[in-house]
């Protein structure tokens, strides 16, 4: 880690701890910002518990869950990604970080036709919901949970892509290298923070109905 | 070596500094400005007051002041005000270091306040908002004022807060210089801390809630809005389990600058210094349990009212653990009165007097008397202004020799304050009088029984008003023309007090090593 060393710190490791504890903390309150949504879920999921089912059995498992499996192997890729920069195999990162942004791409696309697909249903968000086959208070509240949750999770997709672009940005012009990396460790877990959080909306709006 | 203030004197080398000393000077100024801001309001709501009926305001521009002084004291400037300023500035010196450890997201962190407060500012401009600072649902989802606006802005002021209290957290963990162990922290050091993991936990809730009733607003979302299907009392859990804990986040940095106060002016150890470290943390936790005391009369079963209540008052028990050590510290002491030790005397009447009306409220058969009326207003007022307010000032006085290198006029400071602390008193004292009379507070009527008291308190803010514009006047003119100040002119042991006076861009000529603690005063300066 021999990345040039900020005047207000003793060493490079200083700074790499100081740099990484920063990371962690506001991972942390990223976590937090979603904890209150899971709160008003287990909430609402209490008052309305059959027309949550009702709702969860609506959603396409099949979509849910393909994307679950994208998630996850972009997890694996991003890690291998920097496992590949530690031991300056550049065009392997290279890969491995495309394959990443292909598959983060792939899942919004997705989720872009769940959208369409609830939209097409008159399944909207708050008063514009107009869908027939599942009336009631409950059912509108659980897709509002869902347009909320699962949109505020794309809103952090989308910026998990853009720091993936810029990383490989830096590592194809080998700023970011065997000796310099904290930005790609840095990237890397914010990405894995957005694939967890995903694990967490997955059995909340596809598979315990 | 030239201090901070010299180096670079253009426009450009401040906006784009990256010293924590500067983005504190800059935070001063941007504070100061929101605090002016939030006075002003007041006085708009004390002078429709002086009548039973509608004088200066129809009923909706009523709603408005007061809504929007209660959002601009709290969000722009309670909330962030000590950590910003004298946080940013005294951390990395009282920790002897040469700049926070993360500097660019200091700098981020200061625009991130402005934009937010320039959003905020722009929905009071266009249209203002009148559903109170609280933001209830579910008036607030339907009120035709700028309510997805003004919850933007706030939400974007809370993001500032929490880089700020990130930047902390890393600081004190990789920035101590040698010697230093964490109980030879300065006591500073430790509030700062305790609200910054605060600032950290909370924020984030209270970012989500507002948005939450933004979106209500503003697309229908109907989260809290019954007649969807939500449930607006959901709104106020989220709201107060972070808005309680920002209590804290707003009186602990206040108790951070009492015990430095305390222990220079009276030369002496704090007569604990575990026992006020260790009551933030306990003060800091206990918080976050006690959020249902602002909710007895919004439903709630009779086993959780009393738990919220007992809960509340520990709060007291730690608190009160603080003022007899404070207290206690002034035993043998050498003490020297001046503005900043007025401030203390005034803070801990103060502080006391609210704490103890605090216990009382939050004794359930009693709140219910009391909720929603003036008395609670002025138990709050209490605490957070006359904690915060007295305290902010404190530090200004305190801490003015070495951040400007100049000494501020003794006389004047002691009749500013005896203005501040007087005026304050009879501003709130006839409050608590009027609420327990039954006047409600949020109305811009009333009936003609209450209206000698009013006035009272009318006349109270008006000096508190000229205490604090006199006060401004005499320190911004110090500033440039009082007299030079030396490095340690108040004989402190703080190891801010060791740096040169105005400090350098990195604060410390040599690389400080720390051979003794910060209230050692049988040691020499420099052992
Ligand atoms: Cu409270």
């Amino acid at each position: 880690m021999n990345r040039r060393v900020e005047i207000q710190f003793e060493s490079a490791a200083r700074q790499e701890h100081a740099v990484q504890l920063g990371m962690w903390i506001f991972l942390g309150s990223e976590l937090l910002l979603f904890a209150g949504l899971f709160g008003l879920y287990t909430v609402y999921r209490t008052e309305y518990g059959l027309e949550f089912d009702a709702g969860i059995h609506h959603n396409q498992l099949l979509l849910g869950s393909t994307n679950t499996v994208v998630l996850i192997v972009s997890s694996f890729t991003v890690a291998w990604a920097l496992y590949n920069v530690r031991k300056d195999k550049r065009d392997t990162a290279l890969a491995m970080l495309g394959i990443t942004m292909l598959l983060g791409l792939a899942f919004l696309v997705i989720k872009g036709v769940e959208y369409a697909h609830h939209f097409s249903e008159g399944v909207f968000p708050g008063k514009a919901y107009t869908n027939l086959e599942l009336p009631g208070h409950g059912a509108r509240m659980f897709f509002t949970l869902y347009y909320l949750m699962t949109g505020l999770h794309a809103l952090h997709m989308i910026g998990g892509l853009a720091v993936m672009g810029w990383v490989t940005h830096r590592v194809w012009t080998r700023r970011t290298n065997r000796e310099s990396h904290t930005e790609l460790h840095l990237g890397a877990l914010y990405w894995h923070l957005v694939d967890s959080i995903w694990i967490f909306l997955w059995p909340l709006f596809y598979l315990t109905g | 070596m030239t201090s901070y203030l010299a180096s670079g004197r253009s426009l450009r080398s401040w906006l784009v500094t990256k010293d924590h000393k500067r983005i504190g000077i800059l935070f001063l100024i941007a504070t100061t400005l929101a605090l002016v801001l939030g006075g002003v309001f007041a006085l708009l709501i004390r002078i429709e007051l002086l009548t039973p009926e509608p004088s200066v305001f129809d009923a909706l521009d009523y709603n408005r002041s007061f809504t929007h002084h209660g959002v601009v004291m709290v969000f722009l400037f309670m909330v962030p005000v000590i950590p910003t300023v004298f946080g940013n500035f005294f951390l990395p010196m009282m920790l002897g270091a040469p700049d926070v450890a993360l500097p660019r997201l200091n700098l981020a962190s200061f625009y991130v306040y402005c934009l937010g407060a320039t959003i905020l500012l722009l929905s009071l401009w266009f249209g203002g908002v009148d559903t109170g600072w609280t933001f209830y649902a579910p008036y607030a989802t339907t009120s035709p004022t700028a309510v997805a606006t003004a919850v933007f802005g706030v939400f974007v002021v809370g993001i500032s807060s929490i880089l700020t209290g990130l930047n902390f957290i890393v600081t004190v963990h990789t920035m101590r210089a040698k010697g230093m162990r964490w109980f030879r922290m300065p006591l500073f050091v430790w509030a700062i801390y305790a609200t910054a993991i605060i600032q950290v936990l909370a924020t984030p809730v209270l970012g989500l809630s507002l948005l939450l009733v933004g979106a209500d607003h503003a697309f229908g979302m109907g989260v809290f809005d019954p007649a969807l299907g939500g449930d607006p009392i959901l709104f106020q859990h989220l709201f107060w389990f972070y808005s309680h804990p920002a209590v804290y986040i707003m009186i602990l940095p206040a108790m951070g600058v009492v015990s430095e106060v305390v222990c220079t002016f009276s030369h002496n150890r704090p007569a604990s210094y575990r026992a006020i470290a260790i009551s933030s943390i306990g003060i800091a936790f206990i918080g976050f349990l006690t959020w249902g005391h602002h909710m007895f009369v919004s439903g709630m079963s009779m086993l959780d009212v009393g738990a919220f209540g007992i809960l509340s008052m520990f709060v007291a028990i730690f608190s009160a653990i603080k003022v007899f050590t404070w207290t206690a510290t002034l035993y043998r002491g050498r003490i020297t009165f001046n503005a900043p030790m007025l401030y203390f005397f005034g803070f801990m009447f103060l502080f006391v007097f609210g704490g103890m009306t605090g216990v009382a409220v939050a004794t359930s058969s009693l709140d219910i008397h009391w909720h929603d009326t003036y008395f609670v207003v002025a138990h709050f007022h209490f605490i957070m202004v006359g904690g915060t307010l007295t305290m902010f000032l404190a530090a200004c006085h305190y801490w003015f020799p070495k951040m400007f290198g100049r000494r501020y006029p003794e006389k004047w400071a002691l009749i500013g304050a005896v203005a501040v602390i007087l005026g304050f008193v009879f501003t709130f004292t006839p409050q608590f009088l009027l609420g327990n009379a039954g006047m409600p507070r949020r109305y811009h009527t009333y009936v003609p029984e209450y209206q000698w008291l009013n006035v009272m308190s009318t006349a109270g803010a008006t000096i508190l008003a000229l205490g604090l514009v006199v006060t401004l006047v005499y320190l911004v003119h110090s500033i440039f023309r009082g007299e030079k100040a030396g490095d340690n002119p108040w004989d402190s042991r703080g190891y801010e007090w060791l740096a040169p006076t105005p400090p350098p861009t990195h604060n410390f000529h040599t690389p400080l090593v720390i051979a003794r603690g910060p209230y050692d005063f049988h040691c020499p300066e420099r052992p």
